[in-house]
């Protein structure tokens, strides 16, 4: 704690002001890339305990700070400057505010006097952030900054987290001024509700108790709010199952006997179903997403819904909820839970043995398949079994946006919070490179393993040059398809086989020579039986990031699926059922 | 069906551009819409006539702004609302006094002559509105400005409907 306020020297400016006051926030790491408008705040930055990682692009830096919070749980930083250092910040706040990630991104404006003129870099960054932040200012006065960078930390990281940005213009920057201990009172609108309404607990113990069919519907409010193992006590002591949404994977461990995994469009079988035919679904920090529900009208139509969730707005947006229930998961979870013990000894759980019984002769029925040709082409899902079996599973893995994400989330069984990092709502090909950069950073002696595709590695695959430079060592495999895989197989499956722009080649780039050229150990794997040894290749470097390439076969398809907007009474599970 | 919003905001810059920006974000229909400073510093109040079918949505989103302090949905029976309009009808030295006397039953007053047209202010609620124009629109409407709804809580019992016009203005 730095004291109340501290005798300046003459020239402390708001730019010192700034990075004080991210000290005192306790941030270690910014991601960002400098310029013109920020300038001033780079100066100090060289005086500041604060590691500066040096990203080649502000996405990249973006999502840099997203996968350093996601993997930690603190808020990310990531600092560029105006106008087109700005407007690429756009896509990982955009990706944050849609996967409630909380980061924080200070950005340079140009000067007061010029603002409205059309200056040199100038972009309108307050009216841009204001659809695809949280919250978002802009300082106009030095004195202000501490009291700025407090509340964005605040709002980032409190009730629904999300996204602020803050503004500074270059005179303010510069502007002479003293650093004041900032104070949280100039927020009258904001008062997130953290505890659940005591009736509607006692409702929902009500409902659940009664319930023939339950199954817990966890999204990534759960994760957010630390509360996988009250999620774990909770449906222990209910026995109900538990599906866990894309944005979800880790709140509950896949290997327990009552997780079903991921449902929805490319869910389990067995996951999208038990919720079909639920007769109660307790979401929690979950919000009824197209991805999850399909047609929203055929949804679950027998569920009664107890919905839980910190942001009022997501109850009752998609699907009306029996039991609201406006609060922090982990709170609302133990809540239930001491409401549970009070009412019986936790033993007494009802057995439901029809409803397990069903739930089995699901699993065996509709398991997850693929077929693997010892002779090739490798299939991603096999190259996944491979590697979750040679690591144990005892890795954060990062994931790009398609078939292999996807894939990676139906096959990597995950135990523990914070191991899955990935853009759900959003979608953003290109984020997985940039995230394990983040996360690497933020875990060093984690192994961070990112999957990626070959279309998004060839957005944002420069950032590995930040990773080279700043001895960042990640592990990132490129699943080569030659293609937009999904894309590819939308228009296999509805649009009649008629490709278009989707073939990307599987000449071009050379990704071990690229690899290298990065300063990265490159790798190519193109046959079945070469793989468990390129595996233990990529495990054996860790002095610096290594890039696997896997040529993968072209033409497979990811199952189950259930086709957009179609009902969840369908999960086509081959190509010949549709 | 149309909604009356109160919305009690922080009077900070970018505000008004936050709720719009939300309104068209999320499909919302605007109806009308006023801004003004309250009796306290700092803050303002948007009054809003929304179509929207999804009113609980709206107004969560509205909540979640974080310049929106408070939120208040007003039942027509218990919403003083109000508007104003400034009208031009057509009204040759034939018809004027028959448009004068007309518009002086819902205490319009003349703000403004010439020889073909007279422009009078009215206020009142919305419905006084709707009847003005009802009985002096055949004359002629050669322009027509309103303001945005303007509304306040009732704290008496509703007193009953205005009957003649001029009342309740």
């Amino acid at each position: 704690m730095l004291p109340d306020t501290m005798t300046e020297p003459t020239n402390f400016t708001g730019s010192h002001s700034l990075l004080r006051s991210l000290e005192y926030e306790g941030v270690e790491i910014i991601f960002g890339v400098p310029g013109g408008a920020i300038l001033p705040a780079y100066d100090p930055l060289l005086d500041s305990p604060i590691r500066h990682v040096l990203a080649r692009h502000e996405q990249g830096a973006g999502h840099m700070a997203e996968g350093f919070a996601q993997a930690t749980g603190l808020v990310g930083v990531v600092m560029a400057t105006s106008g087109p250092g700005a407007t690429n910040l756009i896509t990982p706040l955009q990706n944050a505010l849609m996967d409630s990630t909380p980061i924080v991104a200070i950005t340079g404006q140009v000067a007061t006097s010029a603002i409205g003129s059309d200056a040199f870099q100038e972009a309108y960054t307050t009216g841009l952030a204001m659809h695809c932040t949280k919250h978002s200012y802009m300082a106009t006065d030095a004195d202000d900054i501490p009291n700025l960078i407090h509340e964005a930390f605040h709002l980032a990281s409190t009730g629904r987290p999300g996204p602020v940005l803050v503004d500074i213009p270059r005179d303010v920057l510069k502007q002479i001024t003293t650093w004041r201990e900032p104070h949280l009172n100039n927020l009258p609108g904001y008062k997130p509700t953290v505890s659940g309404h005591p009736m509607q607990i006692r409702a929902a113990l009500d409902m659940i108790e009664k319930a023939e069919r339950p199954v817990l519907y966890v999204g990534g409010g759960v994760i957010k709010a630390g509360a996988a193992p009250e999620l774990l006590a909770f449906a222990e002591a209910v026995n109900a199952p538990v599906v866990t949404t894309l944005m979800a994977r880790g709140a509950f461990p896949d290997d327990h006997p009552l997780a079903l995994g991921m449902p929805g469009m490319h869910g389990l079988y067995t996951a999208t179903t038990a919720i079909q035919k639920s007769d109660v679904l307790v979401s929690l920090g979950a919000r009824f997403d197209d991805r999850v529900t399909g047609d929203p009208n055929a949804f679950a139509p027998d569920a009664k819904i107890i919905h839980v969730d910190v942001d009022p707005a997501e109850i009752g947006k998609v699907r009306a909820a029996d039991v609201p229930i406006v609060g922090d998961a982990r709170s609302v979870l133990n809540d239930l839970l001491s409401g549970l013990r009070a009412r019986r000894e936790v033993a007494d759980s009802p057995a439901r043995e029809d409803w397990f019984a069903q739930l089995s002769r699901w699993k065996d029925q509709y398991p997850l398949a693929y077929e693997q040709d010892p002779d090739g082409p490798i299939k991603v899902q096999h190259f996944i079994e491979r590697l979750y079996s040679i690591t144990g599973g005892d890795a954060v893995v990062a994931a790009g946006v398609g078939q292999h994400q996807m894939w990676a989330s139906q096959f990597w069984g995950f135990r523990e919070p914070r191991s899955w990092i990935n853009s759900g709502g959003l979608g953003t090909m290109g984020f997985a490179v940039p995230a394990a950069v983040g996360a690497k950073v933020a875990r060093p002696d984690d192994l961070i393993i990112a999957l990626d595709g070959d279309g998004c590695f060839q957005m944002t695959c420069q950032e590995l040059i930040t990773a080279t430079t700043e001895e960042i060592p990640v592990k990132i495999i490129v699943f080569n398809n030659g293609g937009y895989g999904m894309v590819k197989q939308w228009q296999n499956l509805f649009y009649g086989g008629r490709l278009s722009a989707v073939d990307l080649g599987f000449t071009y780039p050379d990704y071990p020579k690229l690899a290298e050229a990065m300063g990265c150990v490159g790798l190519r794997v193109d046959h079945p039986s070469e793989i468990d040894n390129a595996i233990e290749k990529v495990l054996s470097v860790n002095d610096r990031p290594v890039v696997l390439e896997v040529v993968v076969d072209g033409e497979e398809m990811c199952f189950p699926m259930v086709p957009a907007g179609g009902s969840n009474d369908r999960v086509v599970m081959r190509r010949d059922e549709l | 069906m149309q909604h009356t919003l109160t919305v009690l905001v922080e009077d900070k810059p970018g505000v008004l551009a936050r709720i719009s920006a939300m309104f068209s974000n999320r499909a919302f229909n605007i109806h009308s819409l006023a801004v003004g400073p309250t009796h306290q510093d700092g803050r303002s109040r948007i009054t809003l006539v929304v179509d929207a079918p999804e009113l609980e949505q709206l107004k969560k989103q509205l909540n979640k702004l974080v310049n929106v302090i408070k939120v208040q949905e007003m039942e027509p029976a218990e919403a003083l609302e109000r508007e104003v309009m400034i009208v031009r009808i057509s009204a040759q030295p034939a018809t004027r006094g028959e448009v004068r006397d007309t518009a002086s039953l819902f205490d319009a007053r003349v703000i403004d002559i010439s020889s073909s047209a007279m422009t009078f202010e009215v206020a009142g609620t919305p419905q006084h509105l709707r009847t003005f124009l009802e009985h002096l629109g055949p004359y002629g409407v050669i322009d027509l400005v309103k303001s945005g709804r303007i509304a306040m809580k009732r704290e008496s019992e509703l007193s009953p409907a205005p009957v003649t016009a001029g009342v309740g203005r």
